[in-house]
């Protein structure tokens, strides 16, 4: 082992941490090998910035004199409906969640001009929303309606998590039908008119450790331009699948949980997102800062896009059917060319994840570490690993018959 | 000297039904490609054209539409990106006809290359921020 984490965080303190950025890293390696590189470098930071769909949050807004038990009646925000099944005066918004009145895909493709992720996005902006609700009324909690603007800075508690978020790893999306498709990975045009990828491939924070070797529960991070943590693994997590000779799944993998304060994260990076046709959902900004504890780590951190492949999936009718089959591999460095090539066709190719938003990530996360503002933390413990029996599984259907 | 430039023409519902175009093409000698039409009814017309011939046909002719009462916009006002939104994400590369948008290979950022515009409209619901807008 050439440092502990321990260690890292006293160089942090004294501003003598050595930080690269994922891209940074790359160069370095080149110029200066391996080992002479992770002797230099302490910490490798990474950033992607992408609509990520399984995100919310949840507010504990103060109780109401009277009281009133939101648990179990209705509440929207924004007219976006919350979950109240939680208790009196805590909620929880989802980034998919649609006003009732929305008129989704009745009309194909819809708009979806406003949801979840957009209430989450003025939240965090400090605008105020208009909260409604309406309860049964109890004995100890009378109050039965309850119309009010409320804030971010008079709530209790604002907190956003995200239960799947920062893919190792994802399809890219081709229609080989003849119409068009209008999917979460955006518009796909017909007969391989275009395909669209979503990572940002060398700087995302699970290519960068692919073992999942410092990256575990309790890891401190960028999360919406604040700090964050990782609660859990994310669900659909799936270590095992196919990897490359640099240990990098070649088919979607990891996945994380995440938590953390919203009061100190910031608009820029948490975007209300509308995908036509599809639906809305929020784009997230996650920067995972990666410990150079041996040569090994900092290998990995030195991956290139062209080292990295991705499944070209067909949306028209291998994916909607759940059919595993894929088209061709490509790797990111031909995708972020600007074109791949499939079936003998040259197709475009368009990303949905930011790439220069994870740079600027990865830099954020980078100044934070050299001014001594943030410090690293042990995982607490670790997510399943490759080789591990955890899988992911396909929704076994047992019909209900009526008795 | 032969310019060409792209124009947005709003007739007022009084003009609607004059064959104002023909009278520019015919008397000011000059071509024209229509990127889009539309008209409301009992509103006005809205016309995108690129406008091409002789510099002094081109100021006479934009002379004439004036004084007929048509409002002449330059195309490149009309759509914008609210920078503050935009992610720079890229979902509107392939979808614009025109290749308008470009990645740019330092940066990374997408950028919006006004000229290319043809005003189609594609990218407004196409970028999942909503950064693109129609101003017409």
């Amino acid at each position: 082992m050439l440092r502990t984490i321990k260690e890292i965080n006293e160089k942090i303190k004294l501003g003598k941490a050595v930080i690269a950025t994922a891209e940074e890293i790359i160069d370095i390696v080149k110029k200066k090998g391996i080992p002479q590189a992770a002797k230099k470098v302490d910490i490798v930071t990474t950033g992607t910035f992408s609509p990520m769909c399984s995100s919310g949050a949840y507010f504990n807004i103060g109780h109401t004199k009277p009281r009133i038990k939101l648990g179990g009646g209705r509440v929207c925000i924004n007219d976006v409906p919350a979950y109240t099944g939680l208790a009196a005066s805590d909620i929880f918004i989802g980034a998919n969640a649609l006003p009732d009145d929305d008129p989704r895909n009745r009309l194909h493709p819809g708009e979806f001009n406003y949801g979840g992720g957009h209430v989450i996005e003025e939240i965090v902006a400090g605008k105020d929303v208009r909260l409604v609700a309406n309860a049964y009324g109890t004995d100890c909690y009378p109050r039965k309606k309850l119309e009010t603007w409320l804030n971010i800075n008079d709530i209790n508690q604002a907190v956003l998590f995200n239960p799947r978020n920062a893919y190792q790893n994802y399809n890219v999306a081709v229609n080989l039908s003849d119409k068009t498709l209008y999917t979460y990975m955006g518009i796909l045009k017909p007969k391989l008119g275009n395909a669209n990828f979503s990572t940002a491939g060398q700087m995302s924070p699970l290519f960068n450790d692919p073992y999942y070797k410092t990256i575990g529960i309790g890891t401190r991070l960028f999360l919406g331009g604040g700090i964050g943590y990782i609660a859990w693994w994310g669900t659909q997590h799936n270590p095992n699948v196919p990897r490359n000779d640099f240990g990098v799944p070649s088919r979607p993998a990891a996945t994380l949980a995440f938590i953390g304060d919203l009061k100190q994260m910031n608009q820029k990076w948490l975007v209300g997102t509308s995908m036509i046709g599809y639906g809305v959902t929020l784009t997230v900004g996650i920067g995972i800062p990666i410990p150079i504890l041996s040569d090994e780590i900092l290998k990995f951190t030195s991956i290139t896009d062209a080292d990295i492949t991705a499944p070209v999936v067909d949306y028209s009718k291998a994916y909607p059917q759940c059919n595993p089959d894929i088209l061709a591999e490509v790797n990111y460095a031909q995708l972020k060319s600007g074109n791949i090539s499939i079936e003998g066709k040259k197709i475009p190719t368009a990303s949905l994840s930011s790439y220069a938003g994870a740079v600027s990530i990865a830099n954020s996360l980078k100044q934070w570490l050299q001014d001594g503002k943030f410090l690293l933390s042990e995982p607490v413990a670790p997510i399943p690993q490759s080789g591990s029996d955890y899988h992911l599984k396909p929704l076994t259907e047992r019909p209900i018959r009526l008795q | 000297m032969i310019v060409s430039k792209k124009i947005v023409l709003h007739f007022p519902s009084r003009l609607v039904d004059q064959p104002i175009i023909y009278r520019l093409i015919k008397e000011y000698d000059l071509s024209f490609n229509i990127l889009k039409a539309s008209v409301i009814p009992d509103e006005e017309g809205l016309l995108v054209l690129e406008l091409s011939g002789e510099q002094s046909n081109y100021d006479r002719g934009i002379k004439y539409l004036t004084k007929t009462g048509v409002k002449i916009q330059s195309l490149s006002q009309n759509v914008l990106r609210n920078e503050s939104r935009c992610t720079h994400c890229g979902a509107c590369i392939t979808i614009c006809p025109t290749n308008a948008f470009e990645l740019d290979k330092i940066s990374r950022q997408v950028i919006f290359i006004n000229e290319k515009c043809i005003a189609c409209g594609l990218c407004i619901k196409a970028c999942p921020p909503r950064a693109m807008e129609l101003h017409f």
